[in-house]
């Protein structure tokens, strides 16, 4: 009997869902008087807090432009899947967004989740423009498109930095390395720095199983004497890096990339702690700008939140998409695979201000890679400034 | 020099192991299920802290006691409906039921205060110890750790001992079937272990986040985790136990890492658990199992 | 005697529903396929659900049947399926048929998931009950760890290995890096198809069947039914339980290889190979009933799609999941709503009995 009934509750349960499942698959062909914008990232899971950041930073460019009167004349829709930072569940989220009628992507979030949906789009030619996933290996296909650096990028411009501005002789690096974004700066870092005469002194890598105690690596650092330690990675970690770092009494420089990005608006975080902290990013929340004071208004008004770079990539991504479909005059009534086509040409040739493009904007290349310059900035008096 | 601080920072580590690993340990001897959901109770108490103290600037103090109070009201809440029902059942099933909780908390606390990470004031406010002309410094925060581990096992211990309720604990340990014969109130008794196992996770978590000073929805999965292989590393069942394997745990994890390898830092502990385990089958602490007919 | 015959006929009709009921469900998808009536999200979802049904049905072996709570299957599910996919990888460009090369990743991956259970269990199994589980998750997480430190590349000089970077490993110029770190395997094809998914589930349920049902299925369960008593029969204990381990680590491997070549990169992340894999995986067989291989299958494909059913509640979705699972497991397994609903079932069928009559 126990058994009949539990195949009873698997019938109801299965009969749910193939109705669900039903109500997805009517709705294949898509609207033709909307665009629709899908977005994939960690919605929960311990990533979450990137994927929300994308969603909402999404979110407000399209608000934005529908209240501008729309994408060509026509409004946008915009859905956001999770897929908890997993590969497999991330391409259940693409499914899902196709069956929904997606016509472009804004995403996905994370790197490694990335590569499968990258896979899955370039198969059926889907425009895709990913805020945040930085390795060049994301970039599969011609339709695909990156806002954020890539890894080697941030990694051989850091070195650069470091050396052309004599900020330290000997370095110490703690980075992830059970992550694909940190451990890629990391690898490029190092090997540009060896070409440099950078003397890299210790390397300490933590991994996403063990990282609530730094004060190892840090240990590791300040005895094998670096005057500056690089960290590659992202802020949550950096905070508690610092908080021990000053614990310990050792006061080196630290040098962050975009992934730094966000520390000062950490709730309730010391931002003492981080004074003359460097970093190279392209964005910066308080930046005098119209454009992100705007968008800073905006995202604190809906979210309660300061947003980060994740946000301002993905808000720029939006509106790259916005450039290119002016340029491409997409309709859609078109199917996504003849968007796509005529999105990948309008990419190249467009060139938008973007919140993180600095002064000369984002500009894309065929391979999708974004040209823009990272800007250094140092932090002081809870703030950042410029180095230049 | 270097050796000393860094076992220092394995103590600290190892202590917070170790609370966690009593909550979990205490559960098990009484109600024998690993009750996975502890490390996220863990993450509540945080929150809760958090909350009070620098949003409503609640004084510490306060805001500890109401943390500890809030999360022995939700172990024994989350027992009487999630775990009781399954009295008698497969204790597989309530493991599953465990990790529901534990999916559940995750979740909850995901909708309640974002998936943001906040930063943790620390509740210790003293300054480090330096000692050594300098060389060598520890924090106070890792001090409060490894005194209130030492504390709360010593006054386990002793309520255990000498207090009729942790003798009654001690019978349905021992026998459930037994002590409710013997009159014992089984129900009051698991009941109240669940109370102390999940007041201890609050100040677990709050010396979890002073230590290391961040707060996310996950903040309490993988210590919870990692206590856990402590518990089971010391014997699970036994109170000692839980102490000296988080204490191992933590030094292992930190001397692996600093004169071994920082990448392959978490294989290393697991290398060394498995050794011991099945150098002893029972862990460090733990009654040999007898086997009957 | 007769009751014997009796239980075997009984056990047969089992098996074959079960198969029956697999084989039913991959007709209607493949009907319900050709005339374009599932939609993109199911299509995609066809293969993880075989993967994990086969998982689950590994690991009931180990948990229903050999009495041995396993935390470390994702492990097994994780070799199998870099074993599979690098093997993929070297081959590519050997120009072997694909279909061939796709049957020797196969064999390639089950027997190394094989071999790493023949020797993780060894020592493992000498362990009792919680420590037993414990010293798996610890295996689990250090394959998981290992990989993602491993690097591995190839130039005409033959096989580099590294633990560092790939620079370290030196490759010349015509080198490729085929393992890399946290990056894992990536670029191997999509083989996996629905048809070879189900193929493989029906192997995995037949060779489980089996198992159990022959001689040495039944000294397992002895084992697992009182140790001693098995023992002082003269059971050889630790044979038995090395092999019920080493076929589910095996069958589990089978699931990574299925899992491999599903999607375009292989990388192993705490949420596809770590122990929260292993105890996703524990929850589809505790749920099906342990000891009940349809119920696992039945039990995987429900929560796999569960979540995604679920999508359209947006931010509620895991905390909706989370109390359908709490609620799943006290309606299936507390004695009391178990009693409830037997007399309740017991009342309705009263009732009709009276009507009839």
């Amino acid at each position: 009997m126990k058994k009949l009934l539990s195949m009873a509750l698997a019938l109801v349960l299965a009969v749910g869902c193939l109705t669900a499942c039903g109500g997805g698959s009517g709705d294949k062909g898509g609207s033709s008087d909307t665009f629709r914008i899908g977005g994939i990232g960690p919605a929960t899971g311990a990533a979450a807090i990137y994927g929300n950041a994308v969603k909402y930073g999404t979110q407000i460019a399209v608000d934005e432009i529908n209240e501008a009167g729309g994408l060509n004349g026509y409004q946008i829709e915009y859905d956001f899947q999770d897929d908890v930072h997993d590969a497999e569940k991330s391409v259940n989220a693409y499914n899902t967004l196709k069956d929904w009628g997606m016509d472009m992507l804004v995403g996905t979030v994370t790197t490694a989740p990335c590569l499968a949906v990258a896979d899955k789009t370039v198969q059926d030619n889907m425009f895709t423009i990913t805020p945040s996933a930085s390795s060049p290996d994301v970039l599969m296909g011609d339709n695909v498109f990156q806002v954020c650096f890539t890894d080697p990028n941030q990694g051989s411009k850091s070195a650069e930095y470091i050396s052309e501005n004599k900020l330290a002789t000997k370095v110490g690096i703690i980075y992830d390395s059970s992550d694909v974004y940190s451990d890629g700066i990391r690898a490029k870092f190092v090997e540009t720095a060896k070409s440099l005469n950078l003397e890299v002194v210790s390397e300490a890598a933590f991994t996403a199983d063990s990282k609530t105690d730094f004060q190892t690596q840090l240990k590791q650092a300040q005895d094998a004497g670096a005057d500056l330690v690089f960290l590659p990675i992202y802020y949550t970690e950096a905070s508690i890096i610092l908080k021990q770092a000053n614990d310990m009494g050792y006061a080196p420089k630290f040098f962050g990339v975009d992934g730094m990005d966000g520390i000062l608006t950490v709730e309730n975080f010391d931002t003492s702690l981080a004074e003359g902290v460097m970093l190279l990013t392209p964005f910066a929340a308080d930046s005098e700008d119209e454009a992100v004071k705007s968008f800073v208004t905006k995202y604190q008004e809906a979210y309660k939140e300061i947003p980060n770079q994740f946000a301002a990539d993905a808000y720029d991504a939006v509106y790259a998409i916005k450039a290119a479909a002016e340029k491409a005059e997409i309709t859609p009534e078109m199917t996504y695979s003849e968007i796509s086509d005529a999105m990948k040409a309008a990419m190249v040739e467009i060139n938008i201000k973007g919140l993180t493009g600095g002064d000369e904007g984002l500009k894309w290349e065929a391979t999708g890679e974004v040209n823009k310059q990272p800007k250094a900035v140092i932090i002081q008096g809870g703030k950042y400034v410029s180095m230049e | 020099m270097s050796f000393l601080s860094y076992l220092i920072n394995g103590l600290s580590l190892g202590s917070v192991y170790a609370i966690i690993a009593l909550g979990y340990t205490m559960v098990y001897g009484i109600a024998k299920m690993l009750n996975f959901a502890h490390g996220d109770v863990i993450m509540i108490g945080c929150y809760v802290v958090f909350t009070l103290m620098s949003q409503y600037g609640v004084h510490p103090g306060i805001s500890i006691l109401a943390a500890i109070l809030i999360c022995t009201c939700l172990g024994v809440v989350i027992e009487k409906i999630a775990y009781k029902p399954l009295r008698g059942a497969n204790s597989l099933a309530v493991l599953i039921t465990a990790i529901g909780v534990s999916y559940f908390l995750q979740n909850l606390a995901l909708l309640i205060f974002g998936a943001d990470t906040k930063s943790f004031t620390s509740v210790v406010n003293m300054p480090p110890l330096h000692l050594a002309g300098g060389k060598l410094t520890i924090s106070a925060v890792t001090i409060v750790t490894v005194l209130s581990c030492i504390v709360i096992m010593i006054a386990l211990m002793l309520f255990i001992r000498k207090t009729r309720a942790g003798q009654a604990m001690l019978a349905v340990s021992e026998d459930r079937d037994a002590a409710q014969l013997m009159g014992v109130n089984v129900n009051g008794t698991i009941s109240l272990t669940f109370a102390i196992g999940s007041g201890l996770a609050a100040i677990a978590g709050i010396l979890l986040c002073s230590a290391y000073p961040t707060l996310s929805p996950y903040t309490g999965a993988m210590p919870g985790i990692k206590a856990f292989t402590a518990a089971v590393f010391g014997g699970i069942g036994s109170i000692p136990g839980a102490f000296v394997g988080g204490l191992v745990l933590g030094i292992i994890e930190i001397l692996g890492r600093a004169y071994i390898s920082s990448q392959l830092s978490d294989a290393i502990v697991f290398a060394v658990l498995i050794l011991v385990l099945l150098i002893k089958p029972t862990g460090l602490l733990g009654k040999p199992i007898q086997e009957k007919v | 005697m007769k009751t014997g015959i009796k239980n075997m006929k009984k056990e047969v009709r089992g098996q074959l529903i079960t198969y029956g009921l697999v084989i039913g469900v991959f007709i209607i998808v493949q009907v319900m396929l050709s005339l374009g009536m599932i939609s993109n999200l199911m299509q995609g979802l066809l293969v993880p659900l075989c993967t994990y049904s086969i998982v689950a049905v590994a690991l009931n072996l180990c948990v229903g049947y050999l009495g041995e709570l396993s935390l470390g299957h994702a492990g097994f599910m994780c070799v199998g399926a870099f074993s599979s996919a690098f093997f993929t990888k070297c081959t590519m460009t050997t120009g072997l048929n694909e279909n061939v090369r796709f049957f020797l990743a196969l064999l390639v991956g089950t027997l190394t998931a094989a071999l790493f259970g023949y020797l993780i269990g060894i020592p493992v199994l000498r362990l009792r009950g919680d420590y037993l589980a414990i010293v798996t998750l610890a295996f689990g997480e250090i394959i998981k760890n290992v990989i993602n430190v491993l690097y591995i590349g190839r130039d005409s000089a033959g096989f580099h290995f590294g633990m560092k970077d790939e620079t370290s490993l030196g490759l010349g110029e015509d080198g490729e890096v085929l393992v890399n770190g946290a990056k894992g395997i990536m670029r191997t094809p999509h083989q996996s198809t629905f048809t070879i998914g189900v193929i493989l589930l029906l192997i995995s349920l037949f060779v489980c069947f089996q198992l159990v049902n022959s001689r040495s299925g039944r000294a397992i369960m002895a084992i697992r039914d009182n140790r001693i008593a098995a023992e002082s029969v003269g059971i050889p204990i630790t044979k038995y339980k090395l092999l019920a381990f080493t076929i589910s680590a095996a069958i589990a491997g089978i699931g990574g290889v299925l899992y491999a070549h599903n999607l375009s990169t292989l990388t192993a992340q705490p949420a596809n190979f770590g122990y929260n894999m292993s105890i996703m995986i524990l929850v589809f067989v505790v749920l099906g009933g342990m000891g009940s291989f349809r119920g696992s299958v039945i039990a995987a494909v429900l929560l796999t799609m569960l979540p995604e059913i679920l999508r359209g509640l947006a931010d509620y979705r895991m905390l909706i999941y989370a109390i359908v699972l709490i609620a799943m497991m006290l309606f299936n397994w507390s004695p009391k709503l178990i009693e409830f609903r037997k007399k309740f079932i017991a009342d309705v069928f009263k009732k009709k009995e009276k009507e009839a009559a």
